[in-house]
């Protein structure tokens, strides 16, 4: 009797799990659902609310322009709360209670990997739109941030040639300083510098007095600041105070949190950042996108490199889906793999790259100057995101679904 | 020359931990160390005092009278906090725990809500000045002439001062002092707010070297406490002997391994302070010589 109820209880459930997974062919006709997940509160938010406005537009301006394939879109948003539970908690209810076409989430890494598993367990699609250390090789992923590659690549070379070949590196201790110092040491190496020192702060860190003096004792040519979180901010302020006055060179700072505008002048003068995109961009599409950004929200206080991707990817999404006819997963992965998709946007044109579903970039060099303004030394046009293909991830082959770093390549085929 | 350079250079290290953990654990010895209140709100307290500070000195009055007001005001917002709330937890450490965290928890929180997650802060002011190769911050050394004073102008005010003998007998032994007439629920009240705008004063005079966000207390706690504890109940045969080993351990350490080290030093000393000292320095050195 109970064996039998269980059977029972199996057909039914494996029933409506049927339903459930054939419900979207149903739906073809109704508005395309894109779930966001992003932090409006919390630790992060200072960097991330803009990033909702900005599928905000996008949504509009795709919705006044008759929508995805004659489809409106409607945004399914969440408040994430800089939490990683949250992320968890949040992605599996737009996947499995709200169905939505794809996912747009994500800050810091460590939330990424929090809910990258659930991604590849209900076989969704995610858009990160985020600068990270780089490496995810994943299907149901579509990478739109900067990796090391794009923004290290060329800031050290050029700080190198510009100043000297003696680099000190300063970062936050965990997966992305980690990571990212790993980067910074193989590119000065294979640039014949040398790596003068190297000091990773805990997280939470804010007084740097020794730090200060251990960067003075070298002959550090200039540091490579890879500092996260408000507490490890402290440290340019300190640094100023006690006049060093090397050049710093980062991948993290100005670009997403805007600590040129909220730091006191100069405590960031000299600082160089690699940023594919800054609201101080000065070309016509990136003032268009400001005015079109500021006519919909007048009171944003900073249109960061991660609004932009937000919206790039909106558009890039609009494009695949529209090309695919469909929203299926699969089909739109196929017209990724054709290699041609691209979008002429805020930052200059784009491309996907179909081995590591990853993005090229322009890649902009800022200089933050004595009165905190920024200036544009160098400008590197298509810098694509190579290492993950050259290492040999191909997800138009096979799918690991693994993040990878420099000491840990995917296995040889 | 080079000695003399290294000599300062280590001095400087170890005057600036020094300072640091005496100036953030003041308002912590009082209310914790004299008080037993184990208060988890410090950090919001030295966070408001910081608050305080910037917005005061950007609203351009100079900075020592905005560090000062950012202590006032948090020795006020202490006295309003000890009167609604703290009064009721004298004789329940373990419930005054959940007390002060929500107190935390909802000062945070509420800076973030009505403030914003980021506010602009106050640059450090004087510059710096060369020893040698290396440059120092000369606020800094400011901060450590701070701490000397501090430790001084409470001792002044606890051995030298009626307040300061009606605090210890209210403390010490308060049927006794409330026989002998003082108000001790007032001096409960008094001693909290001083702690809170010792505090306060703490945030005021870091605010000009870190970046203002409302968990900003919460780096200061974990030294605080670690301070506190190493040194036991009294303050000055206590904490500042505590703050002294502990800067020598902390700077020294991170000077030869790094930050990581520094951190780990401070927490193995607490640990092995607890074990075999547990009335902290000042139990111990009040017992070698009795």
């Amino acid at each position: 009797m109970t064996s039998n109820r269980m059977i029972l209880a199996g057909l039914l459930t494996s029933a409506a799990m049927a339903i459930v997974a054939a419900a979207p062919a149903f739906a073809q006709d109704g508005p395309i659902k894109i779930g966001v997940l992003e932090d409006q509160s919390g630790d992060f938010a200072a960097a991330t609310t803009v990033k909702v406005h900005a599928i905000q537009l996008a949504a509009k301006e795709i919705n006044d322009a008759g929508g995805i394939d004659g489809r409106p879109v409607e945004l399914v948003v969440y408040d994430t709360q800089s939490d990683n539970r949250r992320y968890q908690e949040f992605m599996r209810r737009v996947l499995q209670s709200d169905q939505v076409d794809v996912v747009f989430a994500g800050f810091s890494s460590a939330s990424r990997e929090a809910y990258r598993p659930i991604v590849n367990q209900f076989d969704g699609l995610a858009f990160y739109n985020n600068q990270y250390e780089g490496g995810v090789c994943d299907n149901n992923m579509i990478v739109t941030g900067a990796v090391p590659e794009q923004q290290f690549s060329t800031l050290i070379p050029w700080m190198m040639e510009e100043y000297g070949p003696n680099v000190y590196t300063l970062a936050a201790d965990y997966n992305f300083g980690q990571i990212s110092a790993e980067w910074v040491r193989q590119i000065v190496e294979e640039n014949g510098g040398t790596m003068v020192g190297e000091e990773f702060i805990p997280l939470g860190v804010s007084q740097f007095g020794q730090t200060i003096q251990n960067i003075q004792a070298t002959e550090a040519d200039f540091v490579v600041t890879l500092l996260v979180g408000a507490a490890q901010a402290s440290y340019y302020e300190q640094a100023a105070s006690a006049n060093i006055s090397l050049p710093m060179a980062s991948s993290v700072n100005v670009g997403q949190g805007y600590e040129h505008k909220r730091f006191t002048p100069p405590s960031l003068a000299n600082m160089y950042v690699t940023t594919n995109y800054i609201e101080e961009i000065d070309t016509p599409a990136s003032k268009d996108f400001v005015e079109r950004f500021h006519a919909m929200f007048p009171d944003e206080p900073y249109i960061n490199q991660e609004a932009a991707n937000s919206y790039i990817a909106m558009n890039l999404y609009k494009q695949l889906v529209e090309r695919a006819g469909t929203t299926d997963h699969d089909a739109v992965r196929a017209v990724l793999a054709e290699g041609d998709v691209c979008f002429e946007g805020p930052s200059g044109n784009v491309c996907l790259d179909p081995k590591s579903q990853h993005m090229s970039h322009t890649i902009y060099l800022a200089k933050v100057n004595d009165d905190h303004s920024i200036s544009f030394p160098k400008v590197w046009e298509d810098i694509k995101p190579y290492w993950l293909g050259d290492a040999g991830c191909d997800l138009t082959k096979n799918d690991p679904s693994a993040q990878y770093t420099p000491s840990s390549p995917p296995p040889a085929q | 020359m080079a000695l003399f350079q290294s000599i300062f250079a280590m001095l400087y290290q170890f005057g600036d931990t020094f300072a640091f953990l005496v100036i953030s654990c003041a308002g912590l010895a009082v209310i914790f160390g004299m008080m037993g209140v184990i208060n988890l709100a410090h950090g919001e307290f030295i966070m408001c005092g910081a608050y305080v500070t910037a917005s005061a000195a950007r609203a351009g009055m100079p900075l020592p009278m905005a560090i000062l007001s950012g202590a006032l005001v948090a020795g006020i917002v202490g006295m309003i906090v000890e009167r609604l709330v703290i009064r009721h937890f004298y004789h329940r450490p373990l419930d005054s725990i959940i007390a002060t965290w929500g107190i935390s928890l909802i000062a945070t929180q509420g800076v973030l809500i009505v403030l914003g997650s980021t506010m602009q802060g106050v640059g450090t002011p004087l510059g710096s000045v060369e020893v040698g190769i290396r440059s120092y911050s000369l606020y800094r050394l400011v901060l450590m002439a701070c701490a000397l004073g501090l430790l001084g102008g409470l001792y002044i005010l606890f051995y030298h001062s009626r307040f300061g003998v009606i605090a210890r007998a209210t403390i010490q032994k308060p049927q006794m002092a409330l026989a002998l007439g003082v108000d001790t629920g007032r001096v409960y009240g008094l001693t909290f707010g001083l702690g809170a705008a010792l505090a306060g004063l703490a945030g005021g005079l870091y605010a000009p070297t870190m970046t203002m966000v409302p968990t900003m207390g919460a780096t200061f706690i974990v030294e605080s406490f670690v301070t506190v504890v190493v040194g036991g109940a009294d303050i000055f045969v206590g904490a500042a002997p505590a703050a002294a080993i502990l800067a020598l351990i902390k700077a020294g350490l991170t000077a030869w391994y790094g930050q990581l080290f520094g951190q780990i030093g401070l927490l193995i000393t607490v640990i092995l302070v607890i074990r075999i000292l547990p009335g902290g320095l000042s139990g111990w050195i009040k017992g070698t010589t009795r």
